[in-house]
């Protein structure tokens, strides 16, 4: 199948794409590859602004040090390699050489400092908190980074992608009012395509960055992002090939199987797996006769959550098995049996302090999936003989409810962050457990033991005493069933099967499209 | 009573009406005992076309769930809404109506500024409004609606006790020493009831459709299967599963349909005067 490898640039090609990129044949460059964005992104600086689209679409512009395999191992980008020291408080980044800026000039150390240790540490909330680890970083020639760690930060080579450390060009923005520069809509960074134009409510449009640091990349040569705010619009638009990337989440699920039987599509849930959205339901703790572990058991075994899986998400996604998503790092396999068992339910509820309460559900109003979803749950809970009703509510009324503790039981999903010390903590930590946001360990589950587990593996330096902290932590969680886990979600990426390479990274469709190439036919 | 009984079956369609209708109140009462089971109750692989397994005539839904029994306890929820929010704007607009054209001049004017009021605000427009300040459970459903259709109850009653105040025998009850409220109740009402059943029993259709339209919105009950959620809930899958929205949607259709063939019948046999003209 193979030809010798004598292209640096295939080479390359390879060693970034890794097993996956070894089926295709070789890249055709050239074709203008169309993607839909929903909704419209407030801005490309990705620097300041980090939602989803924003961080879809200025990832084709924006770049940091790594990139991350399925696996979420790190490789090469616009670092060339780096070291750890052996107490885990200095890495050194040794930087590629002879990478520029799409206006020239060139990217050194010192962009690296300007953009962690001031542009981020002040615009990008997320990142602030992580350079908070960070004692101090060197710059000892143009392309050595050193940063000097105040303890050791187990997460620490994970957070080098784009999306959470983008490479701010220093020479545009230091010294101005980083908010209101006006390089802010002509964003520059060292990515493989150029802002070319942006047509308000209509389409981004991308060019080529014909000076790339990786021979032979990008094979194409532009890209529109169509603005196109109705999902049964979207849908169409793929339909009638005005599109040919539908990125996660931008069509309904309930359409999915409809397009993704159309001919020449291709469909993938991978690249979610740094995301990796977790949905689950908070169980307020603070409510009888939600406090009793044993009734929490029951209502846990009495979810169908294969059920959940194939008839309202369309068999994608995963079933969890805890609170930490298996596509990460951590994630402990044999954690106690969580699985649908109504019989089990049943004598577990008959032995627990359970009296015929109404169990209130508040569904996640995103639609008619989790609507669904929320009928589905009622059902289980009543199989097994507990009362419930559901809540209706609309975005705002939902995020209010949730902030206020004003449920039983209540749908949401969050992010993992490819690290137990990102996206799992919060939901736990008893010290996190605050009324007024819905983001945070809305259960109020308090546990001093895993408390104290979660803050001495965050900062250790070494990868298998983490493991064994992080498993011993979700023994002891799932074994209390704070929250009653649901599905590791997919959200499949679908495609024309002559568009090749549009995710190959654990970000998937955000991580740029440096490899795609369009076959012709 | 029996020329009543005549005259109402001289207008065939509302028979039919009436058999229509006495099918669904039929349905309404069996369905408890038909599906014992909850039409919640996820009892088959979901979209199984009607006709395919037995047991199960009409197929299931995105979850699985038994069309036919949802049909079932979907007209009782159906009738119910439509009854009670009747009942209830009646006993809003026919008070209302009847102290503004017995009393006529100052109470007359405030009361009709008020009924106004709603009037100028489109009910649909209005009962959502309503149902996004309350909770949506099956109470304020019923209370949004009867909010919104007591109006022309109001005028209706307004134009009929004007019409009957200043007849003799409602002098005549006045000069015999009766009560405003007795002779409200006693002489004026039952001579305005026949148009006021004419236009409950196209209330009640009226009331179906708008609890349809909001638990198609999603604004119903989520606890209760209606038929208006099952056409909300299968729009998304109409160009799969296009039965799943046209079976709830039938039923309404004849539903509503039986309510004003009756409502025609009810007129012709009310007002045989008006009858004859027309033919």
């Amino acid at each position: 199948m193979f030809k010798p490898i004598r292209h640096a640039a295939v080479a390359l090609a390879l060693v970034l794409a890794g097993p996956l990129a070894a089926q295709d044949a070789t890249p055709q460059d050239g074709g203008t590859l169309n993607v839909v964005i929903q909704p419209e992104p407030p801005s490309l600086m990705l620097g300041i602004v980090q939602n989803g689209p924003t961080q879809m679409v200025a990832g084709d512009i924006y770049e940091s040090l790594m990139w991350y395999d399925f696996d979420l191992e790190p490789h090469p980008l616009l670092a060339e390699s780096w070291e750890i020291s052996e107490d885990g408080k200095t890495y050194t980044f040794h930087l590629r050489e002879g990478v520029t800026f799409h206006d020239g000039t060139p990217f050194t150390s010192a962009d690296v400092k300007f953009s962690m240790d001031v542009f981020l540490r002040k615009m990008h909330s997320r990142m602030g908190q992580y350079m908070q680890h960070v004692e101090s970083m060197e710059t000892p020639d143009d392309h050595t980074v050193v940063f000097h760690l105040k303890q050791p930060f187990g997460p620490f080579l994970g957070i080098f992608e784009a999306g959470t450390a983008p490479m701010i060009p220093k020479h545009l923005y230091e010294g101005t009012d980083f908010a209101n520069n006006p390089a802010n809509n002509t964003p520059i960074g060292t990515g493989p395509f150029k802002f070319d134009e942006w047509v308000k409510g209509s389409y981004i449009h991308f060019v080529k960055n014909e000076d790339y640091y990786l021979d032979g990349l990008p094979h194409v040569d532009e890209i529109y992002y169509h603005v196109i705010p109705d999902a049964a619009s979207r849908a169409v638009a793929y339909e009638t090939g005005k599109v040919d990337v539908l990125p996660g989440g931008s069509i309904e699920n309930f359409d999915v199987p409809r397009v993704r039987d159309m001919e020449n599509t291709c469909i993938t849930d991978k690249g979610w797996e740094y995301f990796a959205p977790l949905s689950w339901m908070w169980v307020n703790l603070d409510h009888k006769p939600l406090d009793d572990v044993k009734v929490r058991k029951a209502m846990m075994h009495a979810l169908d959550r294969q059920f959940a899986r194939d008839a309202l998400w369309n068999g994608l996604g995963k079933i969890a098995t805890g609170p930490v998503a298996s596509t990460t790092k951590f994630h402990a396999a044999d954690t106690p049996d969580i699985s649908y068992d109504p019989e089990k339910a049943k004598q577990l509820l008959a032995e627990s302090s359970y009296d015929g309460e109404t169990i209130q559900i508040l569904g996640l109003p995103y639609g008619e999936t989790w609507q669904r979803w929320a009928e589905a749950v009622k059902q289980n809970f009543e199989e097994i003989g507990i009362n419930s009703e559901i809540v209706p509510s609309d975005v705002a009324g939902w995020n209010q409810k949730v902030s206020d503790r004003d449920f039983d039981v209540a749908f949401t999903y969050l992010y993992q962050y490819g690290d137990p010390a990102l996206g799992v903590s919060r939901t736990y930590m008893g010290d996190n457990a605050d009324p007024g946001s819905p983001w945070n360990n809305v259960a109020n589950y308090q546990n001093p033991e895993t408390d104290k587990l979660f803050d001495e593996a965050a900062v250790m330096a070494d990868h298998e005493e983490r493991r064994a902290a992080y498993k011993e932590i979700q023994d002891m969680i799932v074994a209390d069933v704070p929250n009653l886990w649901l599905l590791e979600l997919g959200f499949p990426t679908i495609y024309r099967c002559n568009v090749k390479n549009p995710v190959n990274t654990a970000f998937g469709v955000n991580d740029g499209f440096r490899k795609v190439w369009i076959e012709k036919k | 009573m029996k020329d009543f009984w005549k005259r109402f079956r001289y207008n065939r369609g509302a028979v039919i009406g009436l058999v229509i209708l006495a099918l669904v109140i039929l349905t309404a009462i069996l369905a408890p005992v038909v599906f014992p089971q909850s039409p919640w109750k996820m009892v088959q692989r979901p979209f199984l076309p009607p006709f395919t397994q037995d047991g199960l005539p009409l197929g299931t839904d995105a979850l699985g769930r038994d069309v036919l029994s949802g049909l079932a306890h979907g007209a009782y929820v159906s009738l119910l809404v439509g009854l009670v929010s009747t009942i209830v704007a009646l006993a809003i607009g026919v008070p209302v109506g009847a102290m503004a054209g017995y009393f006529a001049g100052r109470t007359d004017d405030a009361l009709m500024r008020f009924t106004e009021f709603f009037q100028t605000i489109p009910s649909f427009a209005l009962a959502i409004v309503l149902l996004a300040i309350f909770q949506p459970s099956l109470t304020f459903v019923i209370i949004a609606i009867a909010i919104v259709s007591w109006p022309p109850v109001a005028r209706l009653v307004r134009g009929e006790v004007l019409s009957l105040r200043t007849r003799e025998f409602v002098e005549a009850a006045t000069l015999s020493g009766l009560g405003n409220t007795q002779i409200i109740l006693r002489h004026i009402l039952p001579n305005a009831l026949p148009p006021i059943i004419v236009l409950a029993s196209l209330m009640v259709a009226q009331a179906i459709l708008l609890e349809s339209s909001l638990s198609f919105l999603g604004l119903g009950d989520p606890n209760i299967m209606s038929w208006g959620y099952m056409i909300g809930a299968a729009r998304t899958v109409i160009r799969t599963a296009w039965w799943l929205s046209f079976l709830p949607g039938m039923a309404i259709l004849l539903t509503v349909l039986a309510l004003n063939l009756i409502g025609e019948g009810l007129n012709d046999a009310l007002n045989p005067r008006l009858t004859r003209k027309s033919e």
